[in-house]
């Protein structure tokens, strides 16, 4: 059981054209049976915050690769990438370094 | 860059950066399809950062690309080296003159960024807004008429660069930082050789290009990858504006760009080691001794129109050029009137094309001025009339100078370095 969470979730280099422009969202992820990770959150923001073009953000089950993806500003290599377990009141961004996009 | 350049020229710091540095910046938004009230925002918001920085800026459109002197596109004279002042004689002048200056340095900046500005908004004291107007309407026929996105993007970047000189030029500047990062350059150094640019990739992709013999075009951040730049900004707060280009939100394979790009960090993710293999083996290439500058008695090599790389063309038969050529014209809709005895007729092949089709005589005329990668993307350009006057001028000035030297060839005297085919 994963008690309800609140996130801050950025994004930056261009990535943010994909979500109406806005770079910092305030999310509250709500209940749900598993522990919330990286892999959870990446479908939900495709699900709830992605308005356009998923592809130039998604691929398969992770990011699309060119988009760094920072948890607290580190690196997510560092954290376990995917698996990554959410705690409350993380800050995960999502920079594009691709040229388009 | 800009934020190392400030760091690099504090007071505190070890071995201070010696030079004045000014900042110019682009605006392509109209090629990016972005509206004028949009470029008017991004303009005020680079001009803040700019302005913050404390140097001298310059706000550049692209569509003064079209007011250029034709003087762009040719080679300025070889600065020499230096002297012969040692390293550390130069490095204490450039103090003392510093010093002199000091007293009045802060109001000095002030005012070169003052002149800059009205320099920038009405050029040549012309009233900007309606000029403006009928510029984009110019430069979105020139862009319309491009038919694939990676001609697209290669005009823009040659046209970037036209007015990124002229204004190092016209301000005195001797030479141009720009910023392009290891991942940038990897990309650019493949996407290069699908287009044909081998020939000039270790100018493109060096550290340090002289082809444009004043200015110097200098890539200090090749040593960085994308990503290290990214955590960089972002640890140290460094401003950003965001500005769309012209692949923006493009499907994968719209452009050779784009495929590259894609290529390459895919296969960044998987194994790590491609951006710098990639770029470490781009840094093995070195600009042929010839390039550096002409030796004397001998005649200047002939340069491209638009890229001012050495032209690539102009080479004997049995090469790979004059088998795409001959394969072109084999393979054409209307089978040439009197095929030339072989391969050996380059200019015969461009007066075949010519004669066949008038519409084309005056590319005909133009594609021998070009190298091989600038061919193909004036290939794709459907209107030639569209393209800035100064390119067109210096065009038409070559080709004459290019008639005339073939018909006095007989009275000149030739050193025996020449090459008797050339002409």
């Amino acid at each position: 059981m994963a008690a309800p969470m609140s996130l801050v979730v950025e994004f930056g280099g261009g990535a943010e054209l994909l979500f109406d422009g806005i770079k910092k969202h305030q999310v509250t992820l709500p209940c749900q049976p598993e522990p919330w990770d990286i892999r959870n959150l990446l479908k939900w923001i495709k699900q709830n915050l992605l308005k356009e073009r998923p592809e130039l953000f998604i691929q398969g089950d992770t990011v699309r690769p060119g988009i760094l993806v920072l948890i607290n500003d580190a690196d997510w290599e560092l954290m376990g990438e995917l698996d990554y377990k959410l705690q409350n009141q993380d800050n995960v961004v999502f920079i594009s370094t691709l040229h388009g996009g | 860059m800009l934020r190392q350049v400030q760091e690099g020229l504090r007071r505190e710091t070890a071995k201070k950066l010696r030079f004045v540095p000014g900042i110019i910046y682009v605006d392509e938004g109209a090629v990016c399809g972005q509206s004028p009230a949009e470029r008017e925002e991004t303009l005020l918001q680079m001009e803040a950062i700019l302005r913050a920085s404390g140097f001298p800026y310059h706000l550049a459109r692209l569509e003064e690309v079209f007011d250029l002197p034709g003087s762009v596109l040719q080679r300025g004279p070889h600065r020499p080296a230096g002297p012969g002042a040692s390293y550390k004689e130069a490095v204490e002048s450039f103090i003392h003159q510093h010093r002199q200056a000091e007293g009045g340095a802060p109001e000095r900046l002030a005012e070169l960024s003052t002149r800059a500005m009205p320099g920038a908004e009405t050029p040549g004291g012309r009233g900007a807004r309606p000029l403006a107007a009928a510029r984009t309407e110019q430069l979105l026929q020139l862009f319309g008429s491009v038919k694939t996105l990676t001609a697209k993007e290669e005009l823009l970047q040659a046209l970037r660069t036209h007015l990124i000189l002229h204004t190092a030029r016209a301000q005195g500047y001797s030479k141009v930082l720009m910023g392009d990062s290891c991942t940038r350059l990897a990309v650019k150094l493949l996407t290069n050789l699908s287009l044909g640019r081998g020939a000039s990739l270790a100018m493109d992709t060096g550290f340090s290009d002289d082809r444009h013999g004043d200015v110097l075009v200098v890539r200090p951040m090749r040593e960085y990858s994308a990503k290290e730049i990214a955590f960089y900004n972002r640890l140290f707060g460094v401003p950003t504006v965001l500005t769309p280009a012209l692949d923006t939100r493009a499907p994968e394979k719209a452009s050779i760009h784009r495929v590259i790009e894609r290529f390459l960090y895919g296969l960044q993710a998987e194994f790590p080691s491609t951006v710098s293999t990639v770029y470490r083996t781009g840094e093995k290439l070195s600009a042929a001794p010839g390039d550096a500058g002409p030796a004397p008695g001998a005649a200047e090599p002939e340069r491209c129109l638009l890229c001012l790389c050495t032209l690539d063309t102009n080479v004997e038969e049995g090469s790979a050029l004059q088998a795409i050529l001959v394969s072109e014209q084999l393979s054409g809709e209307r089978p040439p009137a009197a095929s030339p005895a072989g391969p050996g007729a380059c200019a015969g092949a461009a007066e075949q094309r010519g004669c066949c089709t008038h519409a084309t005589a005056p590319r005909a005329d133009f594609l021998p001025l070009l190298c091989y990668g600038c061919r193909l993307t004036i290939k794709d350009t459907a209107c030639l009339e569209s393209l800035p006057p100064y390119v067109r001028s210096e065009a038409a000035r070559r080709s004459r100078r290019a008639a005339m030297k073939q018909q006095i060839q007989e009275f000149l005297l030739e050193d025996d370095a020449v090459t008797p085919g050339e002409s």
